[in-house]
């Protein structure tokens, strides 16, 4: 098998008093092995709670993961049974939260928490656990291992902790990494080296990553595919060079656009006009038709599927629908 | 040359590195800065030691009748005077003391133990199993505990039981009507705890509920259930010298505070030999004070967001 993991017409939806949001609305795509895919999008587009219902932590009521598959390994991981989740979760697809500092348990020792997944999967005694946890401090580039392993999450720095939410992670060699926003929290320089150690280590153990982000430096920096997410659907996805060279979907368009640039200084910098679409009232219709400047009449009336443009990139827009065009 | 430098940083670090601070230890510095809450502390200490080291100094611990010395007033060989019975109060207060703590701690530790287990459980698993624990709870707490007691003592009496058990029996009805409070709060913590992103990453690491239950959430609420366990004592003891007092907790001739205040109800006893039901009273009210104003002191420290 090529692929790390196949997300097959996924659809999440969060019921609220108003009626139901389509938080994640019919997404396929797929993560091979080794590779890093990317999931950008503005906040609140869906590519968090993508995430979250891959790792199950979707919580009912209140939301529910309507219908789709996940197949990771063969398996189809919204039929699993509690039990044989858990066995994966952690071992076998590891995840990294957005904010180090909240994501770690503030009364339990760094090295404690470290040593927990190897305890539980891979069934090591204490001691064993122990010296292993202490490997992976220094694998992350912690110095001083042994002393921070007797530390607790308040005494250490947001970037020493994204690492050692890293070391938990890869603590099981895990096939998938979900880094959900792993940089956000952090200043910049701390960013890139936790980006570089992202690297590193996806190409040491041959790990896929999928990493969620709306930094697009940081999907430049990492990703080899990119899916572009817009209110819960995916609207572009492509190889990174080719997407970022000829970004095809008009959001993707202004998303690069309003990128500041180093060393320009810009009168005002590109934004895209509006804003994101209600979820409770999505109609019939490109959610993106209101902000777009290439707004055709079909755009109001008709929802356009994801197509394949060219060569390994797909666009869901009305623009590059042949058939549609002539008309 | 290399050696004196790497030791002179590692006597550094063992003497101020942050590491060496615990949350311990840095509450337990906070605390002694508090004089009221130390004050409670030391009373309390001495409380203890008074009761569980005093009666092995006296002569009169066999709780012999001694008719030739009844009623006598405080004096050399009695220090706190002789009840009706010619037996030495000052020994009898003390001993009283064990029982009126050891039931108090006692019966704080099961409620505790009750308590954050059944709150802990509501709180993390929610759904059918909350609210069935917390309609129980709610339950025993519309009904006032005092009167509840009351009709706990009088079939305990209906019932015969041996007057050695009852002390066990008055721990375990203390703790029944205990827990409710504590495992409302303890739910109220989980609620919000189990929400947090930590919990989350507990969720992704792929642990058992019970893991996560023990492991990862309870310790996060040690803080709150030290401040209320030790209030609590104090609640306790008061409870079951009242129980006492009404002759429906530990019964004579096994000496707690409250049987012994019962001197107290009779009207000679009352207004001519205060030193049958003043010392009782006074280790009480010593004792009681002492815990709940080393408990406000703890909870200043170890929960300051409950400060009213």
């Amino acid at each position: 098998m090529d692929n790390s993991i196949e997300i097959d017409h996924l659809s999440t939806y969060f019921y609220t008093e108003e009626g139901a949001v389509k938080a994640v609305d019919d997404v396929s795509f797929r993560v091979p092995l080794g590779q890093t895919v990317c999931i950008v999008g503005e906040s609140g587009c869906g590519k968090s709670v993508t995430a979250m219902s891959i790792m199950g932590l979707v919580e009912e009521p209140g939301g529910k993961v309507i219908s789709g598959k996940i197949d990771f390994s063969g398996e189809d991981l919204l039929k699993l049974d509690k039990h044989s989740l858990r066995s994966i979760r952690g071992n076998e697809i590891a995840m990294i939260f957005q904010e180090p500092m909240s994501s770690l348990n503030p009364v339990m020792k760094i090295g404690e928490q470290i040593m927990e997944p190897l305890i539980i999967h891979l069934k090591m005694s204490k001691k064993q656990a122990r010296t292993r946890a202490i490997e992976l401090i220094e694998q992350v580039g912690i110095s001083r291992p042994e002393q921070i392993a007797d530390s607790y999450p308040h005494e250490l720095s947001g970037g020493m902790l994204q690492r050692i939410m890293i070391a938990i992670a890869i603590s099981c060699n895990p096939k998938l990494l979900i880094a959900d926003e792993p940089t956000t929290a952090l200043d910049v320089t701390i960013q890139a080296q936790i980006l570089d150690m992202l690297r590193d280590i996806k190409t040491n153990s041959n790990m896929s990553i999928l990493l969620i982000t709306h930094d697009l430096g940081v999907v430049a920096e990492m990703a080899d595919y990119v899916i572009v997410m817009y209110s819960g659907k995916i609207v572009e996805e492509g190889e990174v060079v080719e997407l970022f060279e000829r970004p095809k979907h008009p959001y993707t368009k202004g998303l690069l656009k309003s990128k500041p640039i180093i060393n320009q200084r810009l009168e005002e910098l590109y934004s895209i006009p509006g804003q994101v679409p209600n979820p409770l009232d999505l109609q019939e219709s490109c959610y993106f038709h209101d902000r777009c400047e290439q707004c055709m009449s079909i755009c109001q009336t008709k929802q356009p599927q994801l197509q394949e443009v060219g060569t390994q990139q797909k666009v869901a827009c009305w623009l590059y629908e042949e058939a549609v065009a002539h008309v | 040359m290399i050696t004196t430098p790497t030791k002179l940083v590692n006597a550094k670090r063992t003497k101020d590195s942050p590491v060496k601070s615990s949350l311990f230890r840095q509450s337990i510095r906070k605390l002694s800065k508090n004089k009221l809450a130390v004050s409670g502390f030391v009373v309390v200490i001495l409380m203890f030691v008074a009761c569980f080291i005093g009666p092995l100094f006296s002569p009169y611990t066999d709780n012999k009748i001694n008719m030739a010395m009844m009623n006598k007033a405080p004096h050399l060989k009695h220090w706190l005077g002789t009840d009706a019975l010619g037996r030495d109060v000052l020994t009898r207060v003390l001993l009283a003391g064990r029982i009126s703590l050891t039931v108090g701690l006692a019966s704080m530790m099961l409620s505790v133990f009750i308590g954050s287990l059944l709150g802990a459980l509501a709180g993390y698993y929610r759904g059918i199993v909350d609210q069935i624990i917390m309609r129980i709870a709610d339950l025993l707490l519309t009904i006032p505990s005092l009167p509840l007691l009351f009709i706990f003592g009088a079939l305990l009496s209906e019932w015969k039981i041996p007057t050695d058990y009852r002390m066990y029996i008055v721990m375990l009805m203390l703790s029944f009507v205990g827990w409710p409070g504590l495992a409302r709060m303890v739910r109220g913590q989980m609620l919000s705890l189990r929400e947090r992103e930590f919990m989350q990453a507990a969720v992704v690491l792929g642990l058992r509920d019970r893991r996560k239950l023990f492991n990862h959430l309870l310790p996060n609420i040690v803080p709150l259930l030290i401040v209320i366990a030790t209030l609590n004592i104090g609640g306790a003891i008061l409870s079951e010298s009242v129980l006492s007092f009404f002759g429906l907790g530990v019964m004579p001739p096994t000496p707690t505070w409250g049987n012994m205040i019962d001197a107290a109800n009779n009207m000679i006893d009352f207004q001519e030999r205060p030193w049958l039901w003043i010392p009782p009273g006074f280790s009480i009210f010593a004792t009681v004070i002492a815990i709940n104003i080393f408990g406000d002191g703890l909870r200043d420290v170890l929960d300051p967001k409950q400060k009213r």
